[in-house]
């Protein structure tokens, strides 16, 4: 049988790569040492590097993203776990008023070296408290980073990168892609927070997405190939800061934009993308820049209306169909 | 140190945070300081006595009322009054002011502009201590306004939980912004430590002598066993903010709140001429910071703008 890299795999990797790396890397949140995370994510941690460093927390979301602020500015690297990012609203003052602004506050006198592991997204009917996709509130913040791993390779290197980085960043993975497999990468770089990538080159337009979203967006662009329409896949992996360079590259030799995230589209991250380019880009559009996302509801449980709330072949299409008319 | 000399340290300490407050409250009139501020007049003794018996590898967290707390732990003067005043030359080159007011390097880990919010954040920084195996502390202030929130409640759990070497201090002044906590909190600090396990002690929080010896027990017991809580009953002398009209303060209750000045309990310790002594002394290590600071450079836009990350992205 020919090696895998799950996605869920690929996270835990990086951080006991990080781990065994670097004695201060520490990881603590709901449920990540006994029962190994939600998702199986930090699976046999505990067991390999020691109750003091991999710590059950109590449901207190609040005092243990703050303790994490803390102990980044006592020597720590902690990596703290919030297991559905709906549940950052009970942490938001840790990561924005505290994390995020102590560097500038302070002047400087120090940095906050610590990442936020969560994971977003729908799919699974888990309904309007476990399935959103908040990003861009983060992205909003100065001080703070956030990045989107879409794919294994991308959640082992991206999270290296934010283990490492002196800043804080959110890490936000996807529930649907725990199960992800791809063979089994001969290398596992870190990947450097702020670049995008070309998942799949082509000349007729540009699709700019990242995480959950990329599958529907890789499977429309194999519809569009079938009929001679091929599409630039861009991968943006990190939201804020982004590759504002990559995404213009791209535009400048197809001249046609089209954003697909799984957040609300309504002041989400396909806006400051749009708006960025239609400033810097103008002369290369071809068409008006669009966008897909989710409309402003929150998220059905029903099957029927989960499918049809998030971006999906149908809906990408018919935005590509407008885009090329 | 002597008896004597310990009286005399924690004077001068008491001394300095008083005229270093009201030197604040002229130099706001004067338009020199952006933002509001929040004096402690009336509690130093809090911020002098706790701080009398940390180490500077002890580490505190802060609150909005925090000027005691920074220059009690270590901050120079010049870098405290060039910060106030928003200069290139403050301990946070001017970023941070009145309300976020830090000293790293000397264990001050920010005062800190939501209330409760540095408490979790001592907690941290104790865990790392406890982590590192390092022979410290953290001491989370914080006023009984805070005892309303729940983030306090979960501090309190968490710190038990895990252990942690963390001392909470409340400054327990009677009020919460504008509202007396009486019309705020049903409920009493001893009461909520006992319900997690976490061992409480109340102290004459205007008293700096008797502050500084029960929390050289109380500091000596965190770094043994865990967590404590010392509760400090002080006053607040002035408003929530300088300058606020105190509407509805009932003026009774003011005169009490001066009554016992903790500045004259510490001066009534020390032999005559003494405090003069001290207080001149004060008086002129104060004015040369505020030279220093009225002369020093305004920050720049370009550093400022570049420094919100540790490295450009």
């Amino acid at each position: 049988m020919m090696a895998e890299l799950r996605y869920n795999h690929a996270v835990n990797r990086a951080m006991a790569d990080a781990m065994a790396a670097d004695p201060t890397v520490v990881l603590f949140g709901e449920d990540v040492a006994g029962a190994g995370g939600v998702y199986g994510a930090t699976r046999g941690l505990r067991d390999r590097f020691g109750a003091e460093r991999v710590r059950d927390t109590p449901i207190s979301e609040a005092a243990f993203v703050g303790l994490a602020v803390g102990a980044a500015l006592s020597g720590l690297k902690p990596i703290v776990e919030i297991s559905f990012i709906d549940f950052m609203t009970f942490a938001m003052d840790a990561m924005v008023n505290q994390a995020a602004k102590m560097r500038t506050m302070f002047g400087g006198q120090v940095s906050v070296p610590m990442v936020l592991r969560t994971q977003n997204g729908g799919g699974a009917g888990s309904g309007p408290q476990h399935s959103q996709c908040l990003e861009a509130w983060f992205a909003h913040v100065p001080g703070l980073k956030v990045v989107c791993p879409g794919d294994p390779a991308s959640a082992y290197g991206l999270l290296r990168a934010a283990i490492a980085d002196p800043d804080p960043v959110i890490v936000i993975e996807h529930k649907a892609l725990y199960a992800m497999r791809v063979p089994e990468p001969e290398a596992l770089p870190i990947l450097p927070i702020g670049k995008a990538v070309i998942v799949r080159p082509g000349r007729d337009l540009t699709i700019v997405s990242y995480g959950g979203a990329l599958r529907a967006v890789a499977e429309t662009a194999a519809t569009l190939s079938a009929e001679g329409i091929e599409a630039e896949i861009v991968d943006l992996r990190s939201i804020q800061p982004w590759d504002e360079a990559a995404v213009l590259n791209s535009l400048s030799h197809t001249h046609r934009l089209l954003i697909v995230h799984e957040a609300v589209e309504a002041f989400g991250v396909g806006a400051e993308i749009a708006a960025r380019m239609a400033d810097i880009g103008f002369d290369e559009l071809d068409a008006p820049i669009l966008r897909v996302g989710a409309p402003f509801m929150p998220s059905p449980i029903a099957k029927a209306l989960e499918r049809r709330y998030m971006p999906n072949t149908n809906s990408i299409l018919a935005a590509v169909r407008r885009l090329l008319a | 140190m002597g008896k004597v000399s310990q009286h005399a340290a924690l004077y001068r300490m008491v001394a300095t945070i008083r005229q270093v407050e009201e030197a604040l409250a002229a130099l706001l009139a004067e338009g020199l300081i952006p933002g509001f501020i929040h004096l402690s007049i009336g509690q130093e003794a809090v911020a002098a006595g706790v701080m009398s018996v940390l180490t500077q590898a002890d580490t505190i967290t802060s609150t909005h009322r925090g000027h005691g707390h920074a220059i009690a732990k270590g901050m120079k003067l010049e870098a405290f009054f060039a910060e106030l005043l928003a200069r290139d030359s403050g301990a946070c080159r001017g970023r941070g002011g009145s309300m976020h007011v830090a000293d790293v390097a000397n264990g001050m880990l920010g005062a800190n502009g939501i209330v409760a919010a540095g408490i979790p954040i001592a907690l941290g920084s104790a865990f790392a201590h406890k982590t590192l195996k390092r022979d410290a502390v953290a001491v989370a202030f914080f006023g009984d306004g805070a005892m309303a929130e729940g983030l306090l409640h979960e501090c309190l759990n968490l710190a038990k939980l895990w252990d942690l070497p963390v001392l909470f201090v409340c400054e327990n002044n009677g009020w919460g912004e504008f509202l007396p906590t009486e019309h705020q909190i049903v409920f009493t600090l001893d009461k909520l430590a006992a319900a997690f396990g976490v061992p409480h002690r109340t102290v004459d929080g205007n008293d700096v002598g008797a502050v500084a010896k029960v929390a050289g027990e109380v500091v000596a017991k965190v770094r043994k066993s865990g967590p404590m809580i010392l509760e400090c009953l002080t006053s607040r002398v002035g408003g929530h903010y300088e300058g606020d009209p105190q509407r509805g303060r009932d003026p009774a209750e003011q005169v009490a709140a001066k009554a016992r000045d903790p500045l004259e309990i510490a001066r009534a310790r020390l032999a005559e001429g003494e405090a003069d002594k001290i207080d001149r002394d004060v008086t002129g290590a104060i004015a040369a910071a505020i030279a220093f600071a009225r002369v020093a450079p305004e920050p720049d836009w370009d550093v400022a703008a570049a420094s919100v990350y540790t490295s450009a992205a």
